[in-house]
Formats: C-alpha cells, sequence, structure tokens
C-alpha cells in the first residue's frame, strides 16, 4: 500500500529523517512512536507531500507519490494534524465538508452526496451536536474530533494521524480508536503517530519506533513492545504488564526516587474526601 | 440500540431543515441587500448642491440609460444627473465592492482578520505612482481621454505587488509571515518615497495629499469604464477560488493536505486581489477602512465562508463607500468637497474599536 525506499528529508541543513525503509500492507494499523524530535511529524508531512523528499521515493498504491495531482493524493490519504490553526469563525459542517474538496469541480457547491458523507462522518465521531457552532467557539478536543471527521469524510484508504486524539478525554480517546480499529478491521490503513505509549499498544498491531530520524525498531507489538526496548528508546525506565483483559503489554514507568518516597508515605496523611 | 439510532436519524433531519433555512435566510439577506444598493444608487444621485424633483432624477437616469426617448429631461439636469452624479455614485459603489471583497480575500491569504488590501505594500506602490505623475506635472495630460493618473497608479501598484512577492519569496516559496513583512517594508519604503516627492515639489503637494487620502472629484463614466476590466477580472479570480480559500485560512499544512494546489491557488488570489485594489486605488486614490471594517463586520454576522464573505463584502463595501462619497460632497457648505477617505477613516475608525469590543457578542445571522 504504501512502501517507502530509503527516504531521507532535511529541514535546511537539518538532517531530519536518514535512509528510512518500510512497508505498510493494506490494514494494516500502525502506531509510529519515538521521543519528540525523532522525525514522527515529518515522517507524516513526507508521506502527505507536505514535506518534499530529499532522496528516496514513496510509492502509494503502486504509483510514485509524485505522479499524484493534488486531489487525487487527497482522496487516497486523509490527515490529522497535530495542532490545528483555526482562527476564522467557520462552523463545524462548513470544516467537515472541506473533507470534501478533493472530490468537487471548479466552482463546485456541495451537493446532497457531499452533505450526507460529511454528516455520517459527524455522526460517528460524535460531533454531530456540533455541526452549527463555530469551530473556534468549542473546546480543544471538540475540534479534534470535527478534524477527524473531516478526514473521514474524505473517504481515503489511508489515514495518516498526527496525535489525532492528543487532546480528547479518555472515554473519546477509546471511543475514536474502536472507530479506527472498526474502519481497520474493514480495509482501511491507518498510520498514527503517538506519544500515549499504552493507547498504542491497545490498538496498533505493528509499532515502528523512530530514534533520530532512523527507524529503530519496526514489527509486531507484542515483540517489540518491551521494558528493554522503551527504556532504550524513550531513555528512561520503562516496565511491562500485561493488560488484565486483553493481555496486550502495558508500559508501567518508573519514577525517579524522590517521588517513589512521597507516594510511599501517603497512607497516612492523605485521606480521600468526597464532595456530593 | 434502536433509541439512539432513531435519535440521531431525526437529528440529522433536524440539521438538514436548520441548513437549509440558514441558506432562504442567507439568499433573502442577499436579496434585500441588492434592493437597498439600487435604491441607494438612485437617491444618492439625488442628493447635491443642485436639487431637482425626484421625478427629473429618475427621468434623467432613464434617459442617460438609454430607456427613455431623448429629450425627455432639460440639458442641464440631464448632464448633472447622469453624467456628474450617477458616473461618481456608481464608480464610488464599485471602488468599495472592490475594496471589499479585496479585503476579505487578503484577510484570508494573510490568515489575519486585520489585514486589508493595502497591508501588502499594493495601495502604497499606487500612491507612489500617483505622486510621481503629479510631481511631473502630468495632472492634466491625458491618454485616450483619460488622466495620466490612473494608469501611472495601475502600473505602481502591480509594481509593488511583484516586488512584494519577490521578496517575501523564501526558497521558491511564498510564505505567509514573509508576506505581511515585505508588504510592511515596501509600504513604509513607498510611503518615505512619497514624503520625499512631496518635499520636493511644494506646488504638487495639495495634489497629492488630496489623492493620497483619496477621493472621486471630478471622476466620470471614463474612469469607471478604465477600472471595470480590471475589477471584473479580479473578482473572477477571486470568486472562483472561494472554496480554496476556505480551505487555505486552515494553514497550508492542512490546505495541501486536503488536495489544494497551494502555491497556484494563492498567487492567483493574490493577483486577482491585488487587481481589485489596483482598479479601485487607480480611480479613486487610496480609501482606508472600507477594505478592513466591512469584510470583518460580514464574518461576524455571517461566518467565515469566503464566497458569502465576499458577496456581502462587495455589496456592503459598496453601500458604505457610496453614502460616504455623499457625505464627503455635501458636508461642507459652499461646495467645498472632504476627500472621501477623511470620511471613511473618521467613522470606520470608531465603528472598528465598536466592533473589536462586542466580539463576543455572536453572530448576527445564522
Amino acid at each position: 500500500m504504501i512502501r517507502v525506499e530509503s527516504l531521507t528529508a532535511r529541514y535546511g541543513e537539518t538532517l531530519v529523517l536518514q535512509g528510512l525503509n518500510f512497508h505498510a500492507a493494506e490494514g494494516e494499523l500502525i502506531g509510529l512512536l519515538g521521543p519528540n524530535g525523532s522525525g514522527k511529524t515529518t515522517l507524516l508531512h513526507c508521506l502527505s507531500r507536505v514535506v518534499p523528499l530529499n532522496t528516496g521515493k514513496v510509492v502509494v498504491l503502486g504509483r510514485d507519490l509524485n505522479a499524484y495531482s493534488a486531489r487525487e493524493l487527497a482522496r487516497v490519504e486523509a490527515s490529522v494534524p497535530q495542532r490545528l490553526e483555526i482562527s476564522f469563525p467557520f462552523k463545524c459542517i462548513e470544516v467537515v465538508l472541506m473533507g470534501r474538496y478533493p472530490y468537487q469541480r471548479e466552482f463546485g457547491t456541495n451537493s446532497e452526496d457531499d452533505l450526507s458523507k460529511a454528516m455520517e462522518a459527524m455522526r460517528l465521531t460524535d460531533t454531530l451536536d456540533l455541526a452549527q457552532r463555530r469551530i473556534n467557539e468549542i473546546s480543544g478536543g471538540e475540534a479534534q474530533r470535527v478534524i477527524i471527521a473531516r478526514a473521514l469524510a474524505q473517504e481515503a484508504a489511508v489515514m495518516l494521524l498526527d496525535e489525532a486524539t492528543a487532546n480528547l478525554d479518555v472515554s473519546h480517546k477509546i471511543q475514536m480508536f474502536d472507530l479506527f480499529a472498526e474502519m481497520n478491521q474493514r480495509g482501511r490503513t491507518f498510520i498514527c503517530a503517538m506519544h500515549d505509549l499504552n493507547l498504542a499498544a491497545l490498538y496498533c498491531q505493528r509499532l515502528i519506533f523512530l530514534k533520530d530520524g532512523q527507524i529503530n525498531i519496526d514489527g509486531p507489538t507484542l515483540k517489540t513492545f518491551t521494558g528493554e526496548s522503551l527504556s532504550n528508546i524513550y531513555e528512561t525506565e520503562v516496565k511491562i504488564i500485561e493488560h488484565p483483559d486483553t493481555g496486550a503489554p502495558q508500559a508501567m514507568f518508573v519514577p525517579g526516587k524522590g517521588s517513589r518516597q512521597k507516594a510511599a508515605g501517603s497512607g497516612q496523611q492523605s485521606g480521600i474526601n468526597v464532595y456530593v | 440500540m434502536p433509541e439512539e439510532v432513531k435519535q440521531s436519524s431525526s437529528s440529522l433531519g433536524e440539521l438538514r431543515s436548520q441548513l437549509a433555512a440558514s441558506r432562504r435566510t442567507f439568499a433573502l439577506a442577499l436579496l434585500a441587500l441588492t434592493l437597498v444598493s439600487v435604491l441607494s444608487i438612485v437617491a444618492a444621485t439625488g442628493v447635491g448642491r443642485l436639487h431637482f424633483p425626484w421625478k427629473t432624477v429618475i427621468e434623467a437616469i432613464g434617459e442617460g440609460l438609454g430607456f427613455l426617448q431623448s429629450d425627455t429631461v432639460e440639458r442641464t439636469p440631464l448632464l448633472v444627473v447622469f453624467d456628474i452624479r450617477l458616473s461618481r455614485v456608481v464608480l464610488s459603489f464599485l471602488v468599495g465592492s472592490a475594496l471589499g471583497v479585496a479585503g476579505s480575500v487578503f484577510q484570508g491569504i494573510l490568515r489575519n482578520p486585520l489585514a486589508d488590501p493595502f497591508t501588502i505594500g499594493v495601495a502604497s506602490g499606487a500612491a507612489f505612482g500617483a505622486a510621481l505623475a503629479l510631481a511631473f506635472g502630468l495632472g492634466g495630460t491625458s491618454y485616450l481621454g483619460l488622466g495620466t493618473i490612473p494608469l501611472v497608479a495601475l502600473m505602481g501598484a502591480l509594481g509593488a505587488l511583484s516586488l512584494v512577492v519577490m521578496l517575501g519569496r523564501v526558497q521558491g516559496r511564498v510564505r505567509r509571515d514573509t508576506l505581511i513583512l515585505a508588504g510592511i517594508v515596501v509600504a513604509t519604503f513607498l510611503s518615505a518615497l512619497i514624503a520625499l516627492v512631496k518635499a520636493l515639489d511644494e506646488e504638487a503637494v495639495s495634489a497629492i495629499v488630496f489623492w493620497v487620502m483619496g477621493s472621486f472629484q471630478g471622476r466620470g463614466w471614463i474612469h469607471v469604464g478604465f477600472s471595470l476590466p480590471y475589477l471584473l477580472l479580479g473578482l473572477f479570480l477571486v470568486l472562483r477560488l472561494s472554496r480554496e480559500l476556505d480551505i487555505l485560512t486552515l494553514g497550508e499544512v492542512q490546505a495541501r493536505q486536503l488536495g489544494v494546489e497551494v502555491e497556484k491557488v494563492r498567487s492567483h488570489l493574490l493577483i486577482g486581489g491585488s487587481l481589485l485594489t489596483a482598479a479601485a486605488v487607480s480611480v479613486s486614490g487610496v480609501i482606508g477602512f472600507v477594505g478592513l471594517v466591512i469584510p470583518h463586520l460580514v464574518r461576524m454576522c455571517l461566518g467565515a465562508t469566503h464566497q458569502r464573505l465576499m458577496i456581502f463584502s462587495a455589496l456592503l463595501g459598496g453601500l458604505a463607500l457610496l453614502w460616504s462619497d455623499v457625505v464627503a460632497r455635501t458636508l461642507l457648505p459652499g461646495g467645498e468637497e472632504l476627500p472621501v477617505g477623511v470620511v471613511t477613516a473618521l467613522v470606520g475608525g470608531p465603528f472598528f474599536c465598536l466592533l473589536l469590543k462586542r466580539r463576543k457578542g455572536g453572530m448576527i445571522l445564522d
């Protein structure tokens, strides 16, 4: 589906990605992990042709990335950005309808079909109630879900998510990833840059760890999500336990010495106050 | 969960009817505003130092447009109402429309609701061209029956735009922040040059000042004919790309990911917006505040969709400038005229402050 061959990208003089090779098969749900500045966002931007490749190539659905027209590419790949910069008072439904742009002609207006698809995407992301609200007047998490709806409205085979659920509360995080997993079951391919290691381990079948612009580890979650590899990549001590229900590996972080005593001694002092 | 499915489907229908209602409101508002515009054009034609009965005014307009037989009205009212006043009223409406649309385009491209058609130096270029021409004594000369000033101003405007785009280009890409900076630099530099021209040639000062503040004094149908092609071309370019402009306001990265050809679209929009500005400035001088306040006001009322924003900014901008010009030519006793830019600034400034204060007030139409 997406083949990346010796991809190198740089910002000015700085080499951000060096010699990446991997292949994402159709229907995979891949977690892209790594510390800050490891190149996750840049990689996603290279895949969506926002950042030009320095060397190497990206092949999407058997076709070189550069052979696509702008609209064609947006029909194949949909992205959810990490940061939203919407300062103009668009209604949420208007923002979701922007996801239909790659299907519209010049001078185009929103057809009945576009409207139905936009509303379906909003229903799936639990944002239908926000349709008539202004995107700059709702919370960050709500806006994030509207943007996810916009990406769904693009009906693309590949979803590139950059911290797509970082702003969401726990229940919406799970709801969104359940949705992604369900779509993934039906054949959509996901590449998700994530900081939430445990969420990644719960949902992704395969993890790619980036470090300093290179692929450090790439493989099935069960084999790659180990205390050793995580400790090594994030340079902090990590222990792994099993999820009580699914058996997925979950990371437990080990605090520094100072805070450990505080937590242990807390039993006596801190009564729990419940406010009714 | 059949209950939940039922609930969501009913809210889907509700949303559909809300959207349809919003479209109806929009169409009604558009109709009303168009009507007000036409009535305003006629009404403004009746206002002036020489007073004519309304019947004569309407007949003069009818005859001038060729709807009525010639010789229906006398020569004097025909000349004053049709040739002098109507042409000026129409020109001020067109210039106001151009500035309103150009303002909404520049605010969108620069993703800054405080930008206006003059932020990127287009107007300063036009003003500099005009100042030079005035200083060289070309104010009285004409080409094809038209003053030299509009031509030189147009060249100045397009020259300044090219300079700003050239300066704003970083590694082959035009970037928003560098574009604003380049615009400010060019505008400041050109203002200094205008001041220099004024200092060197004291005779031309009053003409230059009047021009820089903007005025419709002595403008006629020939000026309408001169600016109309640029105005229409500019309008065509920007209206065609209104959806792309919507998406561009989300930033370059998201625009690319949604399938917009960012470079191409943005340069077309820049050229279109600049043509509109140049079409306005070259015949009227530099008139401030219309291009800033009007799109801002419309966005607060109607939301950010650029198709609506542009259409309503055109009508409201036209209306605002039309009535400002009526004030400019009738306020002072004894036939003296104010530069219309003074009126728009005096009214627009406080009004804009009021808008900013009321910002939290939400949308008026929905």
